[in-house]
């Protein structure tokens, strides 16, 4: 079974529930697909097995020796990525989507493509199985297809170890990431908060959620922190027939456990937010 | 003019919280300002203002539409497509843009040598501009829910944001790629929010690395003080990056801005903190009119 937690807003507490549910049963595979700032490392420490470049896509550059300055390139880029600065053609290297267009018009062959290799994915081993991750080298474009890498390896490691559970730590946002995170996936559990961003975030997340024909799950997150705003995310969540998972309160415990590289649940298993979490994931796995 | 935006790694750590208040600060000083959101992908800051819209303009994107008609089959359009938005299946005459890959790049157009592709007009977003007090102060760009990249979306809200405010504040959206650096280019300094805690550290080192790539001022705010540990502080000392102000944990604060309230409102210090720290980056950093 595959699991991906996900929110519209990020600092819900997607990491934290995800480790959470990755330490409440035996043995799985826990895939970070939050490939832009993935965190799930700093708590379990994997043990490297495996180290994948990954291709992010390319960027182009001008060969001076053969650029005779005739702008062609200019007029066909639509990504505004080249200009003349100094009087010299110059392609802005954040601005390039590596479309090679320029390569292919330039009558002097003076544009040559050159690939993103400074990406990464990882796999290997933890204490509760197997882990999966990704690390998109800064500035590059937030791709949904390291996401994809990432899932996809974690689906092998599963099959080649027996291992039947699947946790998918999901990006922020509602674009192409998410969305190669919860593309096949059997459960989707959204964390919100009890703020309007988070109101607002949580409900643009339904919609694409929807547009998948999954039902997702609700958690609400520090609930604690405004109560009558919890109150509203329920009533908006009973209106539109998606179900409340569960109530987190906002505790330093959970703040305490991170600084201590554990999970709540292998910090203090006895606590009420520790036992409130395995009811939710119950709650998830059989309905 | 000086353009400042608010940036972290990780998502909630208080970005919005800060460039709203800090909006507010500057508003309530008498000093022009303009709050653009180019978290397009979950813009909230318009939640915590009295505001009207006053205009919208719809950001989108070309994509090509083959005629089946004029089409040969050759291939060369797939051949030039670098995102596999072109499907095609010559032996049974079957050629299909698949929109959601196309990038717009217009490469598809120049390889047809039949003249069998036009384009049309895909929205990938809005760009709302929404008055407070009479003003014009507040930008959001709104993608479009699973369109691929929020940049096109967030950069023609920087665009529209060139106005005659002396202090434009951008929300940045989370992350250190492509939607951030857009956002941090557009700036004269960076504002990091940070936690003191083991996620929020890893993800602010990350954006540090990036913003001295690009070679752009930057300084570090600590929300949330006292949680958490102290590795960030001897982060900071250790790479002599400027502690710009201390925010420290206030479960208080947490509940004011969960209703959607401006929290510099009630708790003035924050007013007062916020203005004095703006002025102390104008006097260091402003002024250099930074072109985009």
């Amino acid at each position: 079974m595959e699991i991906a937690i996900i929110s519209g807003k990020g600092g819900t507490g997607k990491s934290i529930i995800s480790a959470a549910f990755a330490t409440l049963i035996e043995n799985v595979v826990l895939a970070d697909c939050d490939v832009d700032a993935a965190n799930l490392y700093l708590i379990f420490n994997p043990v490297h097995e495996e180290e994948k470049i990954y291709i992010g896509g390319h960027k182009a550059v001008i060969d001076y020796d053969k650029c005779s300055m005739c702008g062609l390139c200019i007029s066909y880029c639509r990504f505004e990525a080249i200009t003349t600065v100094n009087n010299k053609i110059t392609i802005s290297e954040t601005s390039c989507d590596g479309c090679f267009l320029c390569t292919r018009i330039c009558p002097e062959n003076a544009i040559n493509m050159i690939q993103n290799d400074k990406s990464r994915m990882f796999s290997g081993s933890f204490r509760n199985g197997k882990m999966v991750y990704g690390r998109l080298a800064p500035g590059e474009e937030n791709s949904g297809k390291l996401v994809n890498m990432v899932r996809e390896k974690a689906k092998q490691v599963a099959k080649e170890n027996g291992i039947k559970m699947i946790i998918l730590d999901g990006p922020p946002g509602i674009g192409c990431p998410v969305i190669s995170t919860i593309t096949g996936v059997d459960k989707v559990v959204i964390v919100t908060e009890p703020s309007v961003s988070g109101l607002h975030d949580m409900k643009r997340t339904v919609e694409i959620v929807k547009k998948f024909n999954l039902n997702p799950w609700i958690i609400i997150n520090k609930f604690n922190l405004n109560n009558e705003m919890s109150r509203q995310i329920e009533n908006w969540c009973k209106k539109h027939k998606i179900s409340v998972a569960g109530y987190l309160p906002f505790t330093s415990q959970i703040v305490n456990a991170m600084v201590q590289q554990m999970s709540i649940i292998e910090y203090n298993k006895n606590s009420e937010i520790s036992k409130t979490l395995g009811t939710i994931y119950n709650t998830i796995i059989h309905e | 003019m000086m353009k400042i935006a608010i940036a972290s790694g990780k998502g909630g750590t208080g970005k919005t919280f800060v460039a709203t208040n800090i909006f507010y600060s500057l508003c309530k000083n008498n000093r022009s300002a303009m709050l653009v959101d180019c978290d397009a992908e979950a813009p909230n800051a318009i939640a915590f203002f009295d505001v009207n819209l006053v205009n919208s303009d719809d950001v989108s994107q070309r994509v090509p539409v083959i005629s089946s008609n004029a089409c040969t089959y050759c291939g060369k359009c797939h051949d030039w497509c670098n995102y596999n938005a072109i499907f095609i299946l010559p032996p049974v005459k079957v050629i299909q843009v698949i929109e959601d890959l196309c990038h717009g790049c217009g490469a598809c157009v120049v390889a047809c040598q039949y003249d069998a592709i036009t384009e049309k007009l895909v929205s990938l977003g809005k760009v709302n501009s929404y008055l407070l007090n009479g003003v014009v102060s507040l930008i959001e760009a709104r993608m479009n829910i699973g369109v691929m990249s929020p940049v096109s979306v967030i950069k023609a809200a920087l665009k529209k944001a060139d106005t005659m405010a002396d202090f434009i504040i951008l929300d940045s959206p989370p992350g250190t790629s492509c939607p951030f650096i857009q956002t941090a280019l557009a700036a004269d300094f960076v504002i990091l929010v940070t936690e003191p805690t083991p996620f929020s550290f890893s993800d602010l080192k990350q954006s540090v690395e990036t913003l001295k790539k690009i070679n752009k001022p930057f300084g570090v705010i600590v929300n949330k003080a006292g949680l958490g540990n102290a590795d960030i502080y001897f982060y900071l000392e250790k790479e002599k990056i400027q502690l710009l102000h201390e925010i420290l944990f206030d479960i208080e604060i947490a509940e004011l801005y969960s209703t959607g309230k401006i929290v510099a409102e009630t708790k003035q210090y924050l007013e007062i903190e916020f203005y004095n720290m703006i002025k102390k980056i104008m006097r260091q950093y402003g002024n250099s009119d930074n072109q985009r």
